[in-house]
């Protein structure tokens, strides 16, 4: 009974377990639901689920399963709003896109809800494709259509609704990221070591010593435990990287508050003979990089964060820099900092899929040895791993 | 048994459902949520429309697993002996109960709520894997089993902090408070005050979901929020017109400190505002 849903629930990559499927049949054969499906979702998602970033994936593998159960419904539901743009920008010839001021924005979503109609019956049941690529947002101006809900809502709405809608989306920890689920994921690069003054009792170690004394107490103090990773940051800013200024913030603050000993240092595209710590007197009071190569011990992690999108010559050539007349191409700077810190990681905010086409990101990848990993939640916390080993 | 909320708490249809299937099972239920949806709320909620006692246990970063069972306060021992008091003799007499000791000890069912368990260490929800699934655990030091006599309801919160660990998970149903929509919201409010005028309690919730609305927020504003500012919209006597202006976009919701915590989030709000009217 109901294997088959287990095992697409499995095939879909919900993470489920046999102990909880039990659960679930323990649970209906308790009758704690009647017999209706939209009891039957919350029952389920809340015995097999355990974790909200999982919602959406589980939400997609219940409508798969219990698509001949009731029909999909048509245009009333939310679409998510950055799909909603990709897919105009997918939909719309140049040409079209030109009409847009002329057409007016109503006018426009006319035309496009045509299109999508027939995408639709095109790919049956095609939502799969939500959620592509594409950062630069469509059009300026308060024109886009920011949580626009299509069609009315109605009261009693049906199950597949809910999970057709997938209001967990955002939550799905391969999108963005906020300053606390960076801090969650840094929390993996914890480790614990006792240094520095003795302020805490030991009690083991007091009640051995006061055996030892025959009875007379003999406090003992050990220091107390705090975090012993030390991390050296190095940003990529400015150009290209203006974008995603606000993911570099959060990462930042995130990671002050995270580790006692963080190091942190400014460079453009690629690291060469200098860093620097104020970017607005980037050319005045900068640091050699050779300095920092000596000044931090091989027990740092290195973190750089860039976009590693630049011309191929800015890592490969002498002389190669945008900025200024470099002696060594970047690429030999970049062997010299993994040589000195060999737990480094490169964090990338470009999505993961658009590296394999720009050449310089290809490059680093390789002279990272692989160890590049994307902006999200998840890539970070990939990243974390791989450093904490 | 059977929650079906209460007169303070406006408990969802999915919110029931998880909790009653906790209840009929007999399996803890881990609850996330946006801060101020009404975790922690929730377990004295149902504690009090089942007409069970609750046991608290608010965990802490330094809370070890332990503590909930029992403690065994050897320091006092020590220094008891030292002073040669009679009752050094019986190790019992040092055995401090736990939360979950105490809840396991009820004459009927109780509620136990974990509060916050992210807080702790990493190891803490491990430590309590025998303990929860069983109902049970042994102390050492009186060579003493400790079994429930009714298994209690379980509640336990999370911030999602840190991740839990999955042997952990799979033994606890999940629930996610999401954050309620603006008809819930509406009889959240009636809950909490009754004789709100239909048009004060309109435009304030206008305001709140378009304040929700605005991009860039470190901190959105959450139900408790909602019902502080009420509070103190009451409190001031303000009518329903302040809260409304001809363009809705360039007024500053009186009292707005109650919904935006954060300095950096006024500052924005502000700016916002100031843009809208340069617009206008």
């Amino acid at each position: 009974m109901l294997i088959d849903f287990f095992m697409h629930l499995k095939a879909s990559r919900v993470p489920v377990s046999i102990k909880e499927f039990l659960a679930l049949l323990e649970a209906l054969q308790q009758h704690v639901i009647e017999h209706s499906l939209d009891d039957f979702y919350l029952l389920s998602r809340a015995i097999l689920v355990k974790d909200e970033t999982h919602f959406d994936k589980f939400d997609r593998a219940f409508g798969e399963y219990f698509k001949g159960v009731e029909a999909l419904p048509g245009m009333d539901v939310l679409i998510p709003e950055d799909w909603l743009r990709d897919a105009v920008k997918k939909h719309l010839s140049d040409a079209e896109r030109a009409k847009l001021e002329k057409l007016g924005w109503d006018k426009l979503m006319e035309t496009f809800k045509q299109r999508l109609a027939e995408q639709k019956s095109r790919h049956s049941g095609g939502n799969k494709w939500i959620g592509t690529g594409g950062s630069s947002p469509f059009g300026h101006g308060g024109t886009h259509p920011e949580g626009i809900r299509l069609g009315g809502r109605s009261e009693n709405r049906s199950a597949v609704k809910v999970w057709e809608k997938r209001e967990f989306r955002n939550l799905d920890d391969s999108v963005e990221i906020g300053t606390r689920n960076i801090k969650v994921a840094l929390r993996r690069l914890r480790r614990f070591a006792r240094e520095g003054a003795a302020e805490e009792l030991d009690l083991d170690g007091t009640i051995a010593g006061t055996a030892r004394n025959a009875g007379w107490l003999d406090l003992k103090l050990r220091p107390e435990r705090h975090n012993a990773v030390k991390v050296l940051l190095l940003l990529d800013i400015g150009g290209s990287m203006d974008d995603y200024i606000r993911i570099c913030e959060e990462l930042f603050s995130a990671c002050r508050s995270e580790f006692k000993h963080l190091e942190y240092y400014y460079f453009h595209n690629c690291v060469y003979d200098f860093l620097w710590k104020d970017n607005r007197r980037r050319h005045t009071e900068r640091i050699a990089t050779h300095d920092v190569l000596h000044k931090y011990g091989s027990d740092y992690k290195l973190i750089l964060v860039g976009d590693a999108a630049m011309s191929p010559y800015e890592i490969l050539i002498p002389h190669g820099s945008v900025e200024y007349n470099n002696a060594e191409p970047g690429a030999v700077w970049l062997r010299r900092l993994v040589d000195t810190w060999p737990h480094a990681i490169w964090l990338n905010p470009e999505p993961e899929h658009s590296w394999a086409y720009r050449q310089s990101t290809t490059l680093i990848h390789n002279l990272l040895g692989g160890r590049m990993f994307p902006l999200t939640l998840d890539g970070l916390a990939r990243g974390m791993q791989l450093l904490s080993k | 048994m059977r929650f079906a909320g209460s007169e303070n708490y406006v408990a969802t249809r999915d919110l029931t459902l998880a909790v009653n299937a906790a209840i009929t099972l007999q399996r803890p239920l881990l609850i996330k949520g946006e801060p101020g949806t009404g975790k922690t709320m929730l377990a004295e909620e149902v504690a009090a429309a089942l007409g069970l006692p609750l046991f608290e246990w608010h965990v802490k970063s330094t809370t070890k697993a332990q503590q909930g069972l029992y403690e065994y306060d050897a320091v006092s021992r020590l220094r008891d002996s030292q002073l040669g008091e009679a009752r050094v003799a019986d190790i019992g007499s040092y055995i401090v109960k736990g939360v979950l000791w105490q809840a396991f000890e009820s004459p009927t069912t109780s509620v136990v709520l974990i509060d916050e368990i992210d807080k702790a260490d990493i190891e803490f929800p491990n430590d309590l894997l025998r303990e929860l699934d069983r109902m049970e655990f042994f102390v050492y030091e009186t060579r003493q089993n400790v079994r429930a006599r009714h298994r209690p309801v379980v509640f336990i919160t999370s911030n999602n902090e840190k991740e839990l660990p999955d042997a952990f998970l799979r033994r606890c149903f999940f629930h996610y408070i999401k954050f309620p929509d603006k008809e819930t919201m509406t009889r959240i409010i009636d809950v909490h005050f009754p004789g709100l005028k239909p048009a004060l309690l309109r435009e304030a919730l206008e305001v709140f979901f378009e304040l929700r609305e605005v991009p860039g927020l470190k901190k959105k504003p959450s139900t408790s929020e909602l019902l502080d500012w009420l509070k103190l919209l009451l409190a001031e006597d303000i009518p329903p017109e302040a809260l409304r202006s001809q363009d809705r976009k360039v007024v500053i919701p009186p009292l707005h400190g109650a919904l935006l915590k954060n300095e950096q989030d006024v500052h924005l709000f502000e700016r916002l505002i100031f843009m809208a009217r340069q617009n206008r």
